[in-house]
């Protein structure tokens, strides 16, 4: 591993540079143990795919016991494996809610039926969740419909976007901007500060998705705004 | 119970604090004031804790009317006029506002963001665990968005205790006016030795792309190594400079994203934060790489200049009467009209 400076409020613990599940189970392996340890002067941490972010509050931080106490914990974490929850999550695919849907089956010489076939077949693995509220990156889509970013952003793209972006998946949790292909949306908000709980999934959390129809959409969206999950945790 | 409506306020005033932690693993970030010492100085003033709530203002200022009770308040930051009833209340220095009067923010005459602390707090209730306001996720604050006329922001305390204090005029506070420092990382090993260079020995400037996400500034393009300027995306800590394909660095603040795919190549130290904040559109600066352990050793030292802040307050009628009458009758020469 390396120990990068991120200023004096955080330190970076960074196991490779790679998208790669077993890269992430040992960031999150970390985490774990980080959070069950509350260390003096940790305030939070921040897992992404292949580095641990530890927020510090300087003044209370020790860095060089810290990087002690990753090291001696570092052997625990080879071959760490990961017992998230395993959520369905429903997704109105095509039309307006995911206007890419048949370029990209164009792309792929596929129907879309056959796109939505294979990105709902997947079970995907949440790697990280940042930039935005909620914004869910997930690994695991089938490679046959990986579609490079698009070379022109979208400025707006809705919130509940089921979108994919190279080899990556995302669940978006607000509106953003975005340079990814959307397929579909879910009615789900992903994190809602006055729901409890505030957010759905976590790192190391497994994605199923399930196609639903439009018809569906104004009594779930509704449902959503009003607090209830919408997704549903199939394996605790 | 003691409120202050808003009458009028920027569009960038929102309710701040020390900030909201905890949240970054589910993408969001922490928000909190700008300029953490400018919000302190305003909440020491008035007795509070450093990192108490307090209204930020950006480059306007706005006007709040005083209902059901006294209220005590103090302003740090950009400086800028704080009025009660349209008397000037000397910089540095708090002052009780009754029932039914106006208390009137002016606009930043230098620097961006302005405080208005008040004693013992307002009463927002927190949002997952803060009062800071994250505009772009719709967290804290009121609602999750800026102030506008008609919020009414009820405070903790119906009537202020003790009297109002005010800096001895005999301190100073000391002003740092070098480079913005940073620690370099943790991406540096994606710059060109010569990219390294141009961002350490040349001037940039503050461009118009400053707000609470991030400042953009404009300046000598930073040449990226063989690796390029894409990663992997990973955390974003406060301060990190992102260096995008276009090779002008991009400063990371209060609002900020928690992760990113930009190399970083530095990140500027928690004690220059504030004074990078307060640099308006136009200003130009220089970095200097520090190391971790000097950094740490500014906050610790910002720390200490805030304990002796708070301990040379004074009550103000001691401490600041040539001052404010002589700022009064400056204004009487302007022929300044309170409640503009």
């Amino acid at each position: 591993v390396r120990f990068l400076h991120a200023g004096d409020s955080a330190v970076i613990v960074e196991f490779g540079d790679g998208i790669d599940a077993g890269i992430n189970a040992q960031v999150l392996a970390l985490d774990a143990q980080l959070q069950a340890a509350a260390l003096a002067g940790v305030v939070e941490t921040v897992p992404t795919y292949r580095s641990l972010m530890v927020q510090v509050e300087p003044l209370a931080f020790d860095r060089d016991a810290f990087e002690a106490w990753v090291r001696a914990a570092l052997p625990t974490l080879a071959g760490a494996t990961l017992h998230g929850k395993r959520w369905r999550v429903p997704v109105v695919y095509g039309g307006a809610f995911g206007i890419d849907l048949e370029d990209v089956a164009a792309r792929h010489k596929m129907t879309p039926t056959q796109v939505i076939d294979r990105h709902a077949a997947g079970v995907y693995r949440v790697y990280m969740i940042g930039f935005m509220p909620g914004y869910t990156y997930l690994g695991g889509l089938d490679p046959a419909i990986a579609t490079p970013r698009r070379l022109d952003p979208r400025p707006k793209t809705p919130s509940g976007t089921i979108s994919i972006g190279g080899i990556q998946a995302l669940v978006a949790g607000q509106e953003m901007p975005s340079g990814w292909h959307l397929l579909g949306r879910t009615p789900a908000i992903t994190f809602m500060a006055r729901r409890d709980p505030p957010v759905l999934f976590a790192p190391g959390d497994e994605i199923t998705f399930e196609p639903i129809g439009a018809d569906r959409w104004p009594a779930l969206e509704q449902a959503a705004r009003a607090g209830d999950l919408i997704a549903e945790v199939i394996r605790a | 119970m003691t409120h202050l409506i808003v009458e009028r306020c920027g569009p960038g005033t929102t309710l701040q604090d020390g900030g909201r932690f905890g949240w970054q693993r589910f993408g969001l970030g922490p928000a909190g004031a700008m300029d953490r010492v400018g919000m302190a100085r305003a909440n020491l003033l008035v007795g509070n804790a450093p990192s108490v709530g307090a209204i930020e203002f950006a480059l306007v200022g706005g006007r709040f009317r005083v209902e059901g009770g006294t209220v005590r308040v103090a302003l740090g930051g950009a400086n800028a006029d704080l009025r009660i009833d349209g008397r000037s209340v000397p910089a540095l220095a708090a002052a009780t506002a009754a029932d039914g009067s106006n208390i009137e923010v002016g606009s930043a005459r230098d620097g961006l963001f302005s405080y208005l602390a008040v004693a013992g707090g307002l009463a927002a209730a927190a949002d997952l665990g803060a009062v800071a306001t994250h505009v772009r996720a719709g967290i804290g604050g009121i609602d999750g968005r800026a102030l506008h006329a008609g919020d009414t922001l009820p405070c903790t305390l119906a009537t202020p205790i003790g009297e109002d204090l005010a800096l001895n005029s005999g301190f100073k506070i000391a002003a740092e006016n070098g480079p913005i420092r940073v620690v370099l990382g943790p991406q540096d090993d994606y710059f060109s030795a010569a990219g390294l260079a141009t961002f350490l020995g040349e001037i940039y400037t503050v461009s118009p792309q400053a707000d609470r996400m991030g400042f953009r500034l404009t300046g000598p393009k930073i040449e990226h190594g063989p690796k390029g300027y894409n990663i992997v995306s990973d955390g974003i800590a406060t301060g990190s400079i992102q260096v995008p394909g276009m090779g002008e660095p991009l400063v990371l603040l209060a609002d900020r994203q928690t992760t990113g795919g930009y190399p970083k190549i530095a990140t500027v130290i928690t004690a220059d934060l504030g004074r990078l904040a307060q640099m308006r559109p136009g200003t130009a600066l220089r970095f200097k790489a520090v190391t971790r352990a000097e950094a740490v050793a500014l906050l610790a030292a910002e720390r200490t200049a805030l304990d002796a802040f708070r301990a040379h307050l004074v009550p103000a009628s001691s401490a600041a009467d040539l001052s404010s009458e002589r700022l009064l009758s400056l204004n009487l020469l302007d022929g300044w009209t309170a409640g503009g």
